[in-house]
């Protein structure tokens, strides 16, 4: 291998192990995140996010619904960010 | 008391049943008594990996349904002192475990072995859940490649909530096992490296198993690779065997091998 294939690996945009990793990164923590969270979490979240649309216009993204479990009570936690009022 | 250990991944074609093989005989050779039970009803293959196909006459899910004993049911291996191999059923009931039937029958084993490996069949479904409901310890077979990964960490999210132990508030011990590396595609960057899959997983490195030809080799032979002492992957698992039973062994066949002037200027492999 010459210097010139040398420094051309070193500059190359990623190699496809290190984009492997990062998806991986990323999926994995976002699993984790929802692991252990009722089944039907995903399904409630998008029928509040209707109701709330007959109403107000919202995005999919403005809603955060999360699930906290501590000890024997479960707290779930909405949070809507409404747009400005016109 | 037996020690029971799953051997298990999600994903399948990753080498759990090389790996469950492998391990249980390197236990046996170290001296322990050892039995490796095959989760996969339905699809047995555990029997023509260790090269006891002809010789199944009743299966698990016989004993389970007290057709016939643990006894009838236990194939001795041939090669190996202290080895002892139960077949899975090629019944097409997926049902055909139970969780009763399947603790009834670890209890009997558990009075006479020292380790019990649980072979688990891929997915998430039934199947692979009652194989690691009762482990007290995991080995996680994982190839360093993005979809493996995600589904190891999909299982260990299972044990550590599905299991019997993560039930009584306690931890299954977490093993992961690298198979199918290859440390020269690692050097060129196009494969997830060692470090790089702990890192996303964050539990223990039980081994390395090297991509080795000796593999094919040894399931086509039906003999256990770790029989094969002259080959990497067959010394690859006894370091981890070893390393199973608590010794400090230093991992081998990470590193690319550098090929000799010779063998470039001849272009061998």
């Amino acid at each position: 291998m010459g210097i010139l294939d040398y420094l051309l690996k070193k500059n190359k945009p990623s190699s496809s192990a290190s984009v492997a990793k990062e998806r991986l990164q990323i999926i994995v923590a976002h699993e984790r995140s929802t692991r252990g969270q009722p089944d039907y979490l995903p399904l409630m979240q998008q029928e509040i996010i209707d109701v709330i649309r007959k109403y107000v216009d919202i995005d999919q993204d403005q809603v955060s619904v999360q699930l906290d479990n501590a000890d024997d009570c479960s707290v779930l936690e909405l949070n809507i960010t409404l747009p400005d009022a016109k | 008391m037996a020690k029971i250990i799953v051997i298990t991944s999600g994903k399948g074609g990753v080498g759990k049943t090389t790996s469950s093989a492998a391990i249980s005989t390197g236990l046996a050779l170290r001296g322990k008594k050892t039995v490796v039970i095959d989760f996969d009803v339905g699809l047995r293959n555990l029997d023509l990996i260790m090269g006891c196909e002809r010789r199944v006459v009743y299966d698990f899910v016989n004993v389970i349904n007290k057709e016939a004993t643990l006894k009838q049911a236990l194939i001795k291996d041939k090669r190996t002192e202290g080895l002892y191999i139960l077949p899975a059923s090629q019944t097409r009931d997926k049902d055909a475990l139970t969780y009763e039937g399947v603790e009834a029958i670890l209890n009997e084993l558990a009075e006479d072995f020292d380790f019990i490996i649980c072979d688990s069949p891929a997915g998430i479904e039934q199947g692979a859940q009652m194989a690691l409901y009762f482990a007290e310890e995991a080995i996680v077979v994982t190839n360093p490649e993005v979809s493996s990964v995600r589904d190891s960490d999909r299982i260990l999210g299972i044990l550590q909530s599905k299991s019997r132990l993560a039930e009584q508030g306690k931890a299954v011990k977490e093993h992961l096992l690298l198979t199918r590396y290859n440390p020269s595609r690692v050097a060129n960057a196009e494969m997830l490296s060692v470090e790089d899959v702990e890192e996303i997983l964050a539990i223990p490195l039980l081994g390395v198993i090297p991509e080795s030809e000796a593999v094919l080799k040894a399931s086509n032979q039906g003999s256990p690779v770790i029989l094969d002492t002259e080959s990497e992957a067959g010394q690859a698992y006894q370091d981890a065997v070893s390393r199973l039973l608590g010794d400090e062994v230093p991992h081998r066949f990470l590193e690319q091998v550098q090929k000799g002037f010779f063998k470039r200027l001849l272009g061998g492999k």
